[in-house]
Parts: C-alpha cells; sequence; structure tokens
C-alpha cells in the first residue's frame, strides 16, 4: 500500500514538473515577431474572423499584438 | 567575389562597433566607470529605436567615466550582422546566441537594460525603451557621474 502511494507522488511530482518550462523566453521570440505570425497579419481574413465573432459569439477585437508580436515594451 | 564584397562593405562602412563573445564580457573590467548594460536583438523593433541614443550617449560622457556595452540574444549571428550593417552602433557588443547571460539576469522583455554605477552594482532596470523617458534616462546616469 505504502509502495502504491510512493509511485502516486512520483508520477504527481513528475506530471507537475513538466510544466515548469512552458513558454519562451523574452529573447526567444525572434519568430514569433514576424510580420507573418501576428493574427491580423492579412487584413481580409481578419475581417472575415471579426465578422464571425461578432456576428455568432458578440465579441470583437484582441486579435492584434502591439510591436509585431515580439512582446517588446 | 562575393566575398570581396563583403570586406569591401566592411572596410567602407562607418561601423565602428566591435563584435565579441559572450564568454569575452567581463564588467569587472570596467569597474570604475558607470555602465549602461543593454540587451537587444535584431528582431525588436525598439531596441533598433534605442541604438541612436545609446550612440549619442557614447558621445555625450567622457569615455573615461562611461560606457555601454550590449549584449545581443540573436540565435543567428547573420540576423545581427545585417541589422548592424543598416543601424549604427558606436558601442562594444557582445554575441549570446544561447542567451546565458540573459538568463543570468532574468531578462523579462526586449530591450531591457541595467545602469551600473561604478562600483558595480546594478541601480536601475528599465524594461523596453521609451523615447518619451530619454530624459529621465539620462538623468540617472548624471547622477551616477
Amino acid at each position: 500500500m505504502k509502495v502504491k502511494y510512493q509511485w502516486l507522488i512520483l508520477c504527481a511530482l513528475l506530471t507537475a514538473s513538466g510544466c515548469s518550462s512552458l513558454g519562451v523566453k523574452p529573447w526567444e521570440r525572434e519568430t514569433l515577431a514576424r510580420e507573418d505570425m501576428l493574427m491580423d497579419a492579412d487584413a481580409l481574413d481578419l475581417a472575415f474572423d471579426e465578422h464571425i465573432y461578432f456576428s455568432k459569439e458578440a465579441s470583437s477585437g484582441g486579435q492584434g499584438f502591439a510591436g509585431g508580436g515580439c512582446g517588446c515594451n | 567575389m562575393r566575398k570581396i564584397l563583403l570586406l569591401l562593405l566592411l572596410v567602407v562602412s562607418p561601423l565602428k562597433a566591435e563584435i565579441y563573445n559572450i564568454n569575452q564580457l567581463d564588467l569587472k573590467k570596467h569597474q570604475g566607470k558607470v555602465v549602461y548594460l543593454d540587451f537587444w536583438a535584431s528582431w525588436c523593433k525598439p531596441c533598433q529605436k534605442s541604438f541612436p541614443w545609446m550612440n549619442n550617449l557614447m558621445a555625450k560622457y567622457p569615455a573615461e567615466n562611461f560606457t555601454v556595452i550590449t549584449v545581443n540574444l540573436d540565435a543567428e549571428s547573420e540576423a545581427m550582422h545585417q541589422f548592424l550593417g543598416k543601424v549604427k552602433a558606436d558601442f562594444d557588443i557582445y554575441h549570446d546566441p544561447s542567451g546565458q547571460i540573459a538568463e543570468q539576469f532574468k531578462i523579462e522583455g526586449m530591450p531591457t537594460s541595467y545602469l551600473i554605477d561604478a562600483s558595480g552594482k546594478v541601480v536601475k532596470k528599465h524594461i523596453g525603451f521609451y523615447t518619451k523617458h530619454v530624459d529621465k534616462y539620462e538623468r540617472e546616469i548624471e547622477e551616477l557621474l
């Protein structure tokens, strides 16, 4: 029984540590900073998406990131 | 032919920046001077904006009391060289492709800069570069000189 719990704790710890290195560091955003990585890179595409969000989900905006998406400033 | 052109470009370009490997960075060597340490990358737009101002700092304050040292965090050195072909830099650049120093300094955004006093102590930290705060940055430097 005791051994079973130990395994359970070990598994839980291993699973939890999987989240320790999520995301990119500020200096690793080179690819994300590219203009074509922006969610609003294509104006027409954005307009369609916005229309769908607006009419089906009653929401709009929040697609773009200022500063080229690099997380600068 | 390409190599010759590149060489010619290097000789002709007014580039004053020296590029070093990050392992050569020794801040202790600059003790006795106020150091403006800046972390930048070629893809970061505000970093580019800060370059003319940092050049200006180098010209404005005496070299025996003040220096600007920058750390480039581009993974590829080619991107850095391309950037420096377009943007003038009058200060030394240390290339840290793996981000080992950035990790040590716990960089939270790009660009990040540190103002280090003559004793080697970090006095100020700026995350991002704002042209509207340039006066404030300069006042902070002048307080230490």
